[in-house]
């Protein structure tokens, strides 16, 4: 996994409380037995007018001038300014795959669905949670001004603003561990094979019905 | 210290804690089509193995077709969902696992009703699969719950995910619930209460005289749809109910076991006193049949209620949530339900296909025909087995009879993924759980209901209220 430490990136706005992973990646799209390739279809049946499959040249396809990230000025966007709930619904992991092929390394809201916050961190995505509050000064302050940029810092779990404020953001401390470093959390948890052992050695004496 | 039916679960299972994370070991793991391929591949590059085969369960079902299984896996028109189905095989062949019901085996289906029907999903249990719905086996008193595609890989590989314990919600619904009111229709009513993000951070234990009055299936059917709720694992406690669900299963254990099980299986409660971080109260009387008006379960009202105005938002994100609501679904605010006149009719998903779920739809359908303003009324199965108990019952000869079409199993038309699908502007009456934007069809409008209530709407061609029938 690619790690993430800071950035300082141009912010889009989308503007929805409960935004769910079938908008962000619609189901025609899941049927992929890859990993990658899913940002050009991010947003699918908000982006484009037509409908969308797989496999379609979407350079030729008629795009919805009226959805944000359509426009001019997001476009290099790496950081999605959004609402409570983000990621709701599916657990398809699809969707953190969609938005980080579409560029973005960080998303704001004041909060996120569990799978989905929790498939972020797996993709080296950062997920922030700031509040409602500030969250919705940003929205007036990107609305407001052309090429606006956050900065982000993980280390510190610090966002800053251009004129300078500065707002503290929480994050697990395994979670930013692995990310700060790009660890594998599959290597991780290897480590403990012989606890993974004993424990099963335990439970399997305890349940043995589980081991039939 | 008195524990929650969470902690108990979830304390029985942790292998190692460091940081503030629990690393959790999985006692099962039920695989799909959908959300594996990218694991398996995973395994491959890096050369692991999966740790535990025998904890691994597989099916196909949301890419799978309802009908023209007379043409086997040639008669899936698209080639995309058809390597997908092939891949499943390809991967369970390589790596195995303890069970696998591949397209069109007699057991095939939704993989939230194979599990339990086969006896896999039992108490005690930490249960995950790549699905969100996966909290449907909380029902059995098993913590339970979806992953993504990276932590597939990652149980697969380690039998065990890096876990941060949630915060504990009891759900309490007491009293007795009224006729033709179901588990869906208080699944929705808590919604509508917590909000889909009422639950976020917390596992739900739902308890209260109305759900120990639940059969297996609609217990089933209520910790489904927690995630729903923003909750990613639902349960229920442990009775008699569980136990004589079990018994005599495929995989339940067998005699020279289930003695033990079942009295290991009946600690599987919260103790007297436990507390909970939120508790949450419902009377069960005052639940009406359930009719969502709107793109997210929580815009869900009374069958016998209207489209709410936007006075009636509480905030000014809410506000713009509705406006974009009613243009999406075509629908005025104050509309009353029952005047709500629909397209298409889709009873099925792992909310809703199971046999109890298809005995009352039928009991609705059963000398009626469906009325002429919709274009097509689906009763999907949930599994194979489903299907051939409602065809032993004579179920299916009343769907036909009336008008349905009866199809085979799987995920179908809840998703869209395979070829059933609402066109842009249809409006469904569907049991399924989820009715986002374009979720069964670009530009489909769902409207999310129980068995009895889609069987009377695609009836009556509109909703109505069947407890005032």
């Amino acid at each position: 996994m690619q790690a993430f430490t800071q950035l300082n990136g141009l912010v889009a706005p989308l503007d929805r409380a409960n935004v769910d992973t079938d908008a962000i990646i619609p189901k025609q799209f899941l049927k992929s037995i890859k990993r990658s390739g899913f940002g050009v279809n991010a947003f699918d049946e908000w982006r484009y007018l037509d409908h969308g499959e797989p496999g379609m040249d979407n350079i030729k396809r008629q795009i919805n001038p009226d959805f944000v990230l359509n426009q001019a000025r997001y476009q290099g966007a790496s950081i999605l300014l959004t609402r409570e709930n983000f990621g709701c619904g599916s657990s398809r992991e699809h969707a953190p795959w969609a938005l980080e092929d579409f560029g973005f390394k960080v998303i704001i809201a004041s909060s996120y669905a569990d799978i989905f916050y929790n498939n972020c961190f797996k993709n080296g995505m950062l997920p922030i949670v700031l509040s409602a509050d500030i969250v919705d000064s940003l929205f007036k302050q990107v609305m407001a001004t052309p090429d606006y940029k956050l900065q982000v810092d993980l280390a510190a779990q610090t966002v800053s603003t251009p004129s300078g404020e500065t707002f503290n953001f929480s994050v697990d401390a395994f979670r930013k561990h692995c990310l700060l470093n790009g660890l594998d959390d599959i290597g991780l948890t290897m480590q403990h094979q012989d606890k993974i052992k004993a424990f099963e050695a335990r439970h399997q004496q305890a349940q043995p019905w589980l081991y039939n | 210290m008195a524990k929650t039916l969470y902690d108990k679960l979830f304390d029985s299972h942790v292998v190692h804690e460091e940081n503030g994370a629990a690393l959790i070991y999985i006692d099962r793991h039920l695989v799909h089509e959908v959300t594996s391929p990218q694991a398996f591949e995973g395994l491959r590059l890096a050369n692991r193995k999966p740790w535990r085969v025998e904890s691994i369960v597989a099916t196909a079902d949301h890419n799978t077709p309802t009908n023209g299984w007379d043409k086997g896996l040639a008669g899936i028109a698209d080639p995309v969902a058809r390597l997908q189905i092939e891949t499943l095989t390809e991967n369970i062949a390589e790596f195995g696992a303890k069970a696998y019901f591949p397209f069109m085996d007699a057991r095939q289906g939704i993989v939230h009703v194979v599990g339990p029907e086969q006896g896999a999903t039992l108490p005690g249990m930490t249960v995950v699969c790549g699905d969100s719905h996966t909290s449907t086996h909380g029902a059995f008193g098993a913590l339970a719950h979806g992953i993504g595609t990276s932590e597939v890989e990652h149980v697969m590989a380690t039998q065990c995910l890096v876990q941060k314990k949630s915060k504990a919600m009891q759900v309490l619904v007491e009293g007795q619930l009224g006729p033709m009111v179901t588990a869906k229709d208080v699944a929705l009513a808590i919604i509508g209460k917590t909000g889909t993000a009422g639950g976020n951070g917390y596992a739900i234990e739902f308890a209260g005289s109305a759900i120990r009055g639940l059969s297996m299936e609609g217990r089933m059917t209520l910790c489904n749809m927690a995630i729903e709720a923003g909750a990613r694992a639902g349960m229920v406690a442990v009775d008699d109910t569980t136990i004589n669900y079990i018994k005599g299963r495929p995989y339940a254990p067998k005699a020279d076991q289930w003695d033990a099980a079942v009295v290991y299986w009946r600690t599987l409660q919260s103790d007297a006193g436990a507390e909970f971080d939120l508790v949450v109260r419902l009377q069960a009387e005052d639940i009406k049949p359930q009719v969502t008006w709107g793109t997210s379960p929580e815009m869900v009202v009374a069958i016998d209620g209207r489209v709410p105005s936007l006075d009636l938002a509480k905030n000014a994100v809410q506000k713009a949530d509705w406006e974009r609501a009613y243009a999406y679904m075509g629908l005025q605010p104050n509309t009353p339900i029952s005047e709500i006149r629909i397209d298409k009719v889709f009873i099925g998903s792992c909310t809703n296909s199971r046999i109890e779920d298809l005995r009352a739809a039928a009991a609705v359908a059963k000398g009626k025909r469906v009325a002429a303003n919709v274009k097509l009324a689906l009763v999907v199965p949930g599994s194979g087995l489903v299907k051939a108990q409602a065809e032993q019952e004579g179920l299916d000869k009343v769907f036909s009879d009336a008008g349905f079409e009866w199809r085979q199993p799987g995920c179908s038309m809840c998703l869209a993924m395979n070829a059933d699908r609402l066109e842009a502007g249809e409006r469904c009456a569907s049991t399924s759980n989820r009715n986002f934007e374009g979720r069964q069809g670009q530009g489909g409008r769902t409207h999310l209901v129980s068995p009895a209530m889609a069987a009377a709407a695609a009836i009556a061609g509109h909703f109505v209220d069947i407890s005032q029938q």
